[in-house]
């Protein structure tokens, strides 16, 4: 077998994760996936984080993503950091960059196993901006000039793409040049905040295109986290494994010991366990009921009939689910148009699936239920329905959603659009 | 990575790189560079063991039989070698 | 590409020459 059937199966140990340190940023992007700004009181502590860690390396998992949030606002981050190293598990970490003053850099320059991944949205600063924030250009900026002066190798600077920035890849290019980084863009998926400007931002079809063609033409050494490979059907799959690893070889533990399939899938749907019960992330990862069913062999549903589902694989599970769509049909950026018409046909008040667990500082957001409560921790792991395929309504599942979407209401220090 | 790696010589001994984690599977193993960030599936037990026996060897060869490789498969065992030395996933052992 | 109707034994593996197989640990979709 190839290597990717093999995972698609799934592995004993994840080969790699994302753990999410903290709920809290000093930021409020646009689209956070992780709908993150405040802390979660009920946030694993240091000691905890260590046991993750301890485990980690028992399953033998090569390396962690650490994110968040801003992971550098928790005070045991560095510490954190060391104890994972000193504990054979590699750590990459996606930040900001507002901690990476120049004695961390140095400190960071000294440090082997640790690679750092600086979130920027806009070559510019107003289409930076825009989305994270004011001054969020210059903090990054900063930390990749601090980084390079202390002779950090290669940092990576990780951009979403969107509507407003796509026409910059060549400029994206650059700067990841001038400071010695490599570049690594990825896609936008309508998960946490990301729904409520999916439609504002996510890149146009055309768009798509061009991003496909300049990856060809011009993507060399650039990485994509994988997350282009719904784009395969224009024409050769893209390098990477071209796969959901959600599950599989990958999943997400969150700032409250929760193990979701993927960090753009938080939702209940997606939730496989919690570290905190017996057993830990190993019993979650080896048994529960969620990655069980993920690792059945996938038949593709309404997209088996399509010449390219061996390359697209039906695109991306987060993507079709928190756009209401079928998870075994088509993406919702299918390049084919194959959604479109799902898409057109959702009525003018149809509400898309949205999670509880919600973190934003700011006021009630646009198409958000108004609840600040956290969701309540269960000390066992929850008996859950694992994922099915859905060949009727899309939220046949779903317990139904109150709130009405209301457009324009802005996040905390981010104009709105159009006002 | 090194772009002046020295030319596979499996009459030398060698060894595992100390900058990769291997990870036996049932179908085989994972190796991770933490250098290069790249990963690779080694998909036969057998070459697993040559590459886990490499560093208690004189030679690949030896590792090679030791771990039973048939005199008919040998080619292509070394060329998969060659293509794990020049990824850096194993490398010259210094003889003390 | 070719659908597999069966497990790749070890002599396959050998046979195709394919007894390493590498990829990059960024083409992994689910991290950051």
């Amino acid at each position: 077998m190839k290597l990717t059937e093999h995972f698609q199966y799934g592995l004993n140990s994840p080969i790699c994760l994302t753990w999410e340190l903290t709920y809290a940023c000093n930021l409020a992007c646009v689209h956070c996936l992780s709908s993150s700004g405040r802390r979660d009181p009920r946030e694993l502590s240091t000691d905890e984080c260590k046991a993750v860690v301890d485990e980690l390396q028992k399953m033998q998992v090569f390396y962690v993503n650490i994110g968040g949030g801003e992971p550098t606002v928790r005070p045991d981050f560095w510490e954190i950091l060391d104890y994972s190293i000193d504990h054979n598990v590699g750590v990459k970490f996606s930040t900001n960059g507002i901690k990476l003053d120049p004695a961390r850099s140095r400190q960071l320059a000294r440090t082997d196993y640790v690679d750092v991944q600086i979130s920027l949205d806009g070559a510019t600063a107003d289409v930076n901006d825009h989305v994270r924030g004011p001054g969020s250009y210059g903090t990054a900026m900063r930390a990749l000039e601090n980084l390079a002066e202390a002779g950090f190798a290669q940092p990576k600077i990780s951009v979403v793409m969107t509507r407003q920035n796509v026409d910059q890849l060549d400029e994206f290019k650059a700067i990841a040049d001038k400071f010695g980084a490599q570049l690594r863009i990825t896609r936008l998926r309508p998960s946490g905040r990301g729904a409520d400007v999916w439609d504002e931002l996510h890149p146009t079809a055309a768009q798509q295109r061009q991003l496909y063609d300049w990856l060809v033409a011009r993507g060399e050494g650039v990485l994509t986290g994988d997350s282009f490979f719904h784009l395969s059907a224009y024409g050769e799959a893209l390098p990477g494994l071209n796969l959901c690893g959600a599950g599989r070889v990958v999943c997400l533990i969150d700032p409250v010991g929760d193990v979701y399939a993927c960090p753009f899938a938080i939702h209940d749907e997606f939730l496989a366990g919690n570290v905190r019960s017996p057993g830990g992330f190993e019993a979650v990862w080896r048994e529960s009921e969620l990655f069980a069913e993920l690792r059945k062999p996938q038949t593709g549903g309404a997209c088996r009939s399509c010449g390219h589902y061996d390359a697209c694989q039906g695109g991306c599970m987060a993507a079709k689910f928190f756009t209401g769509l079928p998870l075994d049909g088509p993406d919702p950026e299918c390049v084919l148009g194959n959604a479109d018409a799902a898409l057109a046909a959702r009525s003018a008040d149809f509400e898309v699936p949205k999670s509880e667990v919600d973190h934003s500082r700011s006021a009630p957001r646009n198409s958000r239920v108004n609840k600040r409560e956290p969701v309540g921790l269960t000390l066992a792991p929850p008996a859950r329905r694992p994922v099915r395929d859905c060949d009727a309504s899309p939220l046949a599942d779903m317990a139904p959603a109150g709130g009405v979407p209301v457009a324009g209401v802005p996040v905390a220090g981010v104009p709105v659009a159009g006002a | 990575m090194s772009s002046s790696t020295p030319v596979f010589d499996p009459e030398r001994p060698y060894q595992r790189s100390p900058s990769v984690a291997l990870r036996e599977e049932s179908f085989g193993a994972l190796v991770y560079h933490f250098g290069t960030r790249k990963l690779s599936f080694l998909k036969t037990r057998m070459l697993v063991d040559v590459v886990v026996g490499l560093e208690s060897h004189d030679d690949v060869h030896s590792a090679m039989s030791a771990a039973g490789v048939p005199e008919a498969e040998s080619p292509a065992y070394l060329r998969a070698l060659a293509g794990l030395a020049s990824a850096g996933t194993i490398e010259p052992r210094e003889i003390p | 590409m070719p659908p597999i109707e069966h497990s790749e034994t070890a002599d396959e593996a050998v046979a195709e020459e394919t007894l390493v197989e590498e990829v990059s640990i960024d083409g992994m979709c689910g991290v950051y």
